[in-house]
Parts: structure tokens; sequence; C-alpha cells
């Protein structure tokens, strides 16, 4: 359903004593968007992820995914969900894939993506199993079911890490530098898998220092800088004539975006 | 060496056996039950569930395990709201005073042995359970119970095995257990060598059962840090 706002964020700040990492953003995805956020290291745009699911709480700013507002309390200065029941809801509509793929590594690949739709969703087993299978399946390791992440390559173990967050139906996917904990020649398999995702049309959110996805795959691309968003827009633009002297200076440390 | 007398002492010890495996089983499993309590007050946020459990760790490792039966067994009568209690007629039982003293003495050891393997549980792995939708009880059973076991199962089988052993401590409270029964033996025929080394063996042969077990369930739980099979 394009058109439909997915995920909007209303100017978010985060501290942390008094180091304040996140100065206000606000950030709005429709269905199907594909938004990168760059930013140099400390610039706020992991933490402006995990704000997005609560696993760092915002110090200020108000979270709407698919229209439902995360409700907050204010109490002694400091920022709380109101409800844990809302947040385990909001976090079983928003797929997270993390740096270092954090797969529960005494479960089998197969157990690490029922477990969600089992244990948060309830959904019977052979249900799960079988949509396990597919999204095995779609992410290219249908054969490694019954093996344990430790078994697994890192580009298999963040594969495994997408197909767990699919498992999910999330309305929204977050990716939390996906490749960057991979070794070269392993991230063209993740970033293949996520192109796929991006055609069929799930509203992504990546923080990603690949200048090739954030031109070729997304149809958004914000700069994050020093806890603001320093510019945003169409990849076209930002990677053309309309960028920032700010951006131009930081794509330029990777090889003008190659 | 007289092979008879052996023999004998051997089956005299052997119909002790059960009451050494009901003072094992019990306190373990009674002990293993409040370790998981106090452990569970060791971890939370609460700060006076926090020192409570640091206190009950503290008092039941820090004194002698045959100083808290005796304190049970001769202490507990001494007050008045106990002895008067509809717990006494379960409380002037040597047999039960041994199970409780054993139990509280186990559970602050194994409480300190499941705090450090839910400490050495990835909290990369606990935040993949939060952003999964899961929090309190549920992430707690699904992920952090399981990974922190198998990290805690290693020091959690010699706990067991000093259980088994402790439980000699049981016959100073006149419970009849092979420990006791040997001295008795010892008493009425003055041969300690062969008695004690009956009962030796005995301890020895269950405690190997016990390793046994343990190591197969810590096989059974480490498949993720196997190398692959071959097929896979």
């Amino acid at each position: 359903m394009p058109g439909v706002t997915r995920l909007s964020v209303r100017n978010i700040r985060k501290s942390f004593g008094t180091h304040e990492v996140l100065r206000g953003i606000s950030l709005d995805a429709q269905d199907g968007d594909v938004i990168s956020l760059l930013g140099a290291s400390g610039s706020g745009k992991s933490t402006f992820l995990r704000c997005i699911n609560l696993l760092e709480t915002a110090t200020d700013g108000d979270i709407f995914v698919d229209g439902e507002q995360i409700r907050m309390v204010h109490k002694n200065g400091r920022s709380h969900p109101a409800s844990q029941k809302q947040v385990d809801h909001i976090r079983s509509e928003l797929g997270m894939v993390f740096q270092s793929f954090n797969l529960w590594s005494h479960m089998t690949i197969l157990e690490n993506i029922i477990e969600g739709p089992m244990h948060v969703l309830k959904r019977p087993k052979a249900e799960c199993i079988a949509e396990a299978e597919a999204l095995l399946e779609k992410v290219g390791i249908a054969g490694k079911r019954d093996a344990y992440p430790a078994h697994l390559s890192g580009g298999q173990q963040q594969r495994v890490a997408i197909a767990r967050a699919l498992a999910m139906k999330p309305k929204v996917m977050l990716f939390d530098e996906p490749t960057s904990a991979l070794d070269p020649e392993l991230v063209g398999e993740v970033l293949r898998v996520m192109r796929a995702l991006a055609e069929e049309g799930m509203t992504m959110l990546v923080v990603t220092h690949e200048m090739s996805f954030a031109r070729n795959v997304s149809n958004r691309v914000v700069f994050m800088k020093e806890g603001l968003v320093e510019s945003s827009g169409a990849p076209e633009d930002m990677f053309g004539s309309g960028a920032s002297p700010a951006f131009r200076q930081f794509i330029g440390n990777f090889g003008n975006g190659q | 060496m007289d092979f008879a007398f052996l023999f004998s002492s051997m089956a005299t010890l052997l119909a002790a056996v059960p009451t050494t495996l009901i003072l094992f089983s019990l306190s373990v499993l009674c002990g293993g039950l409040l370790g998981l309590l106090i452990v569970t007050m060791r971890v939370s946020g609460n700060p006076v569930l926090r020192n409570f459990a640091k206190g009950y760790i503290f008092v039941f490792r820090g004194s002698p395990l045959m100083i808290q039966m005796f304190l049970v067994f001769y202490g507990l009568g001494q007050f008045g709201f106990i002895r008067y209690s509809f717990l006494w007629p379960f409380l002037r039982e040597p047999m039960v005073c041994a199970i409780l003293s054993l139990a509280l003495c186990t559970a602050g050891y194994s409480a300190e042995i499941f705090r450090s393997g839910i400490r050495a549980v990835s909290p990369k792995e606990i935040e993949a359970g939060r952003a999964i939708g899961m929090s309190g009880f549920l992430l707690v059973r699904r992920i952090i119970a399981p990974i922190a076991f198998r990290h805690a199962l290693p020091a959690y089988s010699t706990e067991i095995v000093l259980m088994m052993k402790s439980t000699a401590l049981a016959s100073l409270v006149t419970v009849w257990e092979v420990t006791g029964v040997a001295q008795r033996l010892i008493s009425q025929t003055y041969r300690t060598m062969e008695v004690f080394l009956c009962a030796a063996v005995i301890y020895l042969v269950l405690n190997f059962i016990i390793l046994q077990a343990m190591a197969l369930l810590e096989y059974s739980l480490s498949r993720h840090r196997r190398p692959a099979p071959s097929a896979a």
C-alpha cells in the first residue's frame, strides 16, 4: 500500500549523561521506502535506529509505527515507555538486523527463525516451520536448517538474521550496519538479499557504509552529522550536484561514493 | 584379607544407600529450586531483595555446613514459636533437619553458580530477544535461562558431587546413611580399614554415575559448540 506511513519519528533527542547524541531528528518512511542513513562514526545513526525499537530510550520525541504512537511517561526527568506490552508489540512489528548478527548460539538455524513466530506471535509450529523453510530458501541457505550459527560464515549468519527478522512479518525492517562485521568477499551476498527485499517493496531503514547500496538501492539518503540530519534527499541528488559540502566531504572519504 | 567380612560390611552399608540417595536427591532438588529463587533476587533491580540474597549467600557459604546442621537440629527446638508450631512434628525429625540444612547450604552455592551462568549470557543474544518482542519471563525462559544453564553446568556438576559427599554429615545428626552406618559398624567391630574402604567405594560409584549423567547432559546440550557434521 504505497502512501501509507509505516514509520514516523518526530524530533527524537537522546542524551547519554551530559552528552547529547541525538539533537532532534525527524523522519518519515512511507510503505516501500528504502532509506539509507549515512554518517561518520559517532554521528548518532545507530543510536537513532536503536531508539526506534526502544533498545535505547529516547530522552524526548515521538515515535509512530504504522500509525500507533509509542506511549511514554516522564518520571524523575527521565523518559520511560508507559507499557512494556506495547513495547513488545511494537518491537514484534519492527524487524531488527544487527551488525554482529546476534543469532541465538544454542539454537539451530531453523529454531532461530521459528522462535519469534512461535513464542512471541504464538503461531502453530508446523506453519512456522513451513514459512521458515521458505525464508531460508529465499536468503539462499536452505541446506543449513539444522546447522548451528557457529557452523556458518558471517555472511550466512547475517542472512539467517534477516530471515529471522522477516519471519515476524514486520512492517518495517531496521538494519544496523548489516555488512560492517563481514569480510569484504561476504558483503555482496548480504546486499543481494537486501536488494531483493527492497525490490519486493519492504520498508527499510538501513544504517550503512555501503555507498553503492545507498546510491543504487535506496530511494532516500539521510546524512547525519553530530546528532542532526545534515541533509537528505533522493540518491541521484545527494550523490550528484545537489550534495551539501559536508556530505560531499564525507563521501570523498569513500572514494567518491564507490 | 577377610573377604567374608568385606562382603558382609558391604551388604550392611548398601542397605543404607537408599537413605543417602533420599538425602541427596531431596536436598539437591530443594536446594536447586531455592537457589533459583535466591539468584532471581540477587540479579533483580530491587536493592532490598538483592542485599538479602547477598547476605544469604554470604552466611551459607561462609560458615561450615556441619555447624549449620547442628544449629538446625539442636537449635531450632529452643525457639518456642517453632517448638509449638505445626512444623515441629517435621522439624524434630533428623532426616528433615539434615535435608533442610543441606538444601539451605547448597542453595547459596547454586545461586552463585547460576549467577555466573547468567553473567556469561551474551548481551547481544538478549538484545536479539528483546528486538523480536520478548520481555520478562518469556525472555528468561526462552533465551537467558537455556544459555545460562549451559554455562553453569560444569560448575554445577561439581556442586552436585560435593552434595553427595556432604550427605555424610547427616550421620552427625543421627541419620543412618552410609557413613553413619559405617561408623556404627566400626564401633562394633573395630575394623576401620575394611568398613571405610567399602563406604568409599560406594561414594565413588554413586559419584561416578552422577558425573557420567552430568557429562551426558552437558554433551547433549553442547551440539552448537561441536564441529558441524560433515553432511551439513
